[in-house]
């Protein structure tokens, strides 16, 4: 009797220990994620600030010119931004109305059965290796635009956009489409009993009640644009500059990185600096892009509840 | 009924037919928009198809990349996806299953949990470049691995975590309470609970998961680009330490030169990597219809 009650509290005593173990382990994988993010805000800072020795913050943000590669330096980040604005706001142009449209018809017209079809098939463009978009918008997008375009450069904005833009588009049309479910069924109920048909119903009570939520995916899409790499990498070229034309050959932050990361750069030199300080200032722009989402879609759930 | 309220259900009729076709027209219009991406989808495959399907041999498998056309191959790259893929896997999947049993079974509600929570939150959306330059700063330069597999499989496994770490989530909440409360007082401790129930009930929607997540890394460039792997290894990596390619990198490179002829074996690398993922996700499709439990 006695050894069974000590065998079982040394049992336990094991057993105790092992929880505590694995309870440790299971802690430090999870903190994994936040050494994740302050070991990306450390590298990235660390060299920032090495290269803003080098480099006035005034010359880096309102200089007009980027030319740290070549004999005469240049460090004004300017042209890299707007290429890379120019591209996001071409790739928002095909994925905003389409991926809102998408929204509107899986959430309010599509039949149970037409949605278990067409969302997967929809969502197979996200899944797409970016490599993929590239060599499509290099090679049939590109060759398109200069039929209709005559004046089109071989690298462009334009080609990168769309490729882009219909690689965020699962993600547009699947956020606003939570957005739209989550619209409480006596709103639309109300609307109909006032007389309103199911165009109107959608179009001025479901989306309006549900804009902030598509206002996140927005965000959420601009903010995967303007992080997108391997399409602009192949398609919009190599030459920085300040331009709102599409048809053009630009560059972008994210594409300055990789040309960068190509070359062999030495580890003490500028151009290994300027690849953090560009990747600073994109990590913050996505971040905050990322952080405004996050706010507008907790108070939007907060409204229906 | 007077002449006037007559009048007024006149205009109303036709306005009310006005306004369904108006409806109609736009339903056909949202209809297009999702038909217009699939349509898009459609025509990137068979353009690819098309380009690469002339040069797919099973040389591609044996050569490794060349200067002639004729000649190059992918071997390096597919074995550097394999070697990177499996050193990835080993890395990402106990941390990113153990990070999500640990939020979702063991967590006490604080602020380092919510803390933790929204990091995990914000990692999805860090551009994957970003981990390329941490790569880069961290694990190339600081812990001196230089440009190897193993740099590059850290570099991958903290990009596919957040995504581990969520999906393992989802799969654990949806083991119903009654278990853990049946094996709890059976007298079961907390870890127990998780390894000998939640765990296995959840196993084949965590793998799932996993398997996704991993097709995401294989086709994953930047980051890999950023850290420095390089486009010319005519050797067989032997281990975790060696130079490496990977195939979406072998592929950036040969859609980079001008010859026609090298974008011809990049859409034949392209066919060959969007093979693997099909295959993988149909696996994934397949693990849910056929071991998922409902409860």
């Amino acid at each position: 009797m006695t050894t069974a009650i000590h065998s079982s509290t040394t049992n336990h005593t094991r057993r105790n220990r092992e929880r505590i173990f694995v309870r440790g382990l299971t802690f430090i994988f999870a903190f994994v994620s936040v050494a994740t993010t302050f070991g990306i805000i450390y590298e990235l800072l660390k060299e920032t600030v090495l290269f803003f020795q080098e480099v006035s913050v005034i010359e880096f943000f309102t200089d007009t010119r980027w030319t740290p590669l070549f004999a005469s330096k240049r460090f004004g980040v300017l042209p890299l931004v707007n290429g890379t604005l120019l591209v996001a706001a071409g790739a928002m142009l095909v994925a905003v109305p389409l991926g809102l449209l998408a929204a509107i018809f899986l959430s309010e017209y599509a039949s149970p059965r037409a949605r278990k079809i067409l969302k997967p098939a929809l969502e197979v463009l996200a899944g797409i290796p970016t490599v993929v978009y590239g060599y499509f918008a290099l090679l049939f997008i590109t060759p398109l635009l200069r039929d209709l375009f005559p004046q089109t450069q071989i690298f462009n904005g334009a080609s990168a956009s769309i490729a882009i833009g219909f690689m965020i588009l699962p993600l547009m049309a699947s956020v606003s489409e939570d957005a739209l479910s989550a619209v409480p069924r006596s709103l639309r109920e109300a609307a109909y009993a006032m007389g309103a048909t199911k165009f109107e119903t959608a179009t001025q009570v479901v989306v309006p009640a549900a804009l902030s939520g598509v206002a996140a995916a927005f965000i959420l899409a601009v903010s995967r644009a303007i992080g997108e790499t391997m399409i602009v990498a192949i398609a919009a070229g190599q030459q920085p500059k300040l331009t709102l034309n599409p048809l053009e050959s630009i560059e972008t932050m994210t594409a300055y990185i990789v040309q960068v990361s190509l070359g062999d750069t030495p580890h003490q030199s500028i151009a290994y600096k300027t690849i953090f300080a560009v990747g600073m200032l994109l990590f913050v722009m996505t971040l905050v892009m990322n952080i405004i989402s996050y706010f507008i879609t907790r108070r939007f759930r907060e409204k229906y509840e | 009924m007077s002449t006037l309220t007559a009048l007024r259900d006149a205009t109303f009729e036709r306005d009310l037919s006005l306004r369904k076709l108006k409806g109609k027209v736009f339903e056909i219009l949202a209809f297009f928009a999702i038909l217009l991406g699939i349509a898009m989808l459609l025509t990137l495959l068979i353009d690819v198809f098309l380009d690469g399907l002339p040069w797919l041999s099973t040389r591609l498998f044996t050569e490794f990349p060349s200067r002639f056309p004729e000649k190059a191959g992918l071997r390096s790259a597919l074995q550097g996806s394999i070697w990177l893929m499996f050193l990835t896997a080993l890395m990402a999947i106990p941390a990113g299953v153990g990070a999500g049993v640990y939020l979702e079974e063991f967590a006490p509600q604080n602020r380092i949990t919510r803390f933790i929570e929204i990091n995990v939150a914000n990692l999805a959306g860090v551009p994957s470049i970003i981990y390329g330059l941490l790569g880069l700063g961290l694990f190339v330069r600081q812990l001196g691995l230089g440009r190897t597999l193993i740099a590059g499989a850290m570099t991958m496994a903290l990009l596919v975590l957040p995504i581990i770490i969520v999906t393992t989530r989802e799969a654990i909440r949806a083991v119903p309470r009654s278990v853990r409360h049946a094996a709890l007082a059976l007298g079961a401790t907390d870890w127990e609970v998780s390894r000998d129930h939640v765990l296995v009930y959840s196993a084949p929607a965590i793998l799932t998961g996993v398997i996704l997540a991993m097709s995401r890394a294989i086709g994953e460039t930047a980051p890999l680009i950023t850290i420095g792997a390089l486009t010319y290894i005519a050797f067989d990596p032997k281990g975790p330490f060696d130079i490496f390619t990977v195939l979406p990198i072998q592929i950036f490179n040969w859609v980079s030169l001008p010859q026609p002829d090298f974008h011809g074996l990049a859409a034949a690398g392209i066919i060959i990597l969007l093979v693997v993922l099909l295959s993988m996700n149909a696996l994934a499709i397949w693990l849910r219809n056929r071991l998922i439990i409902r409860w």
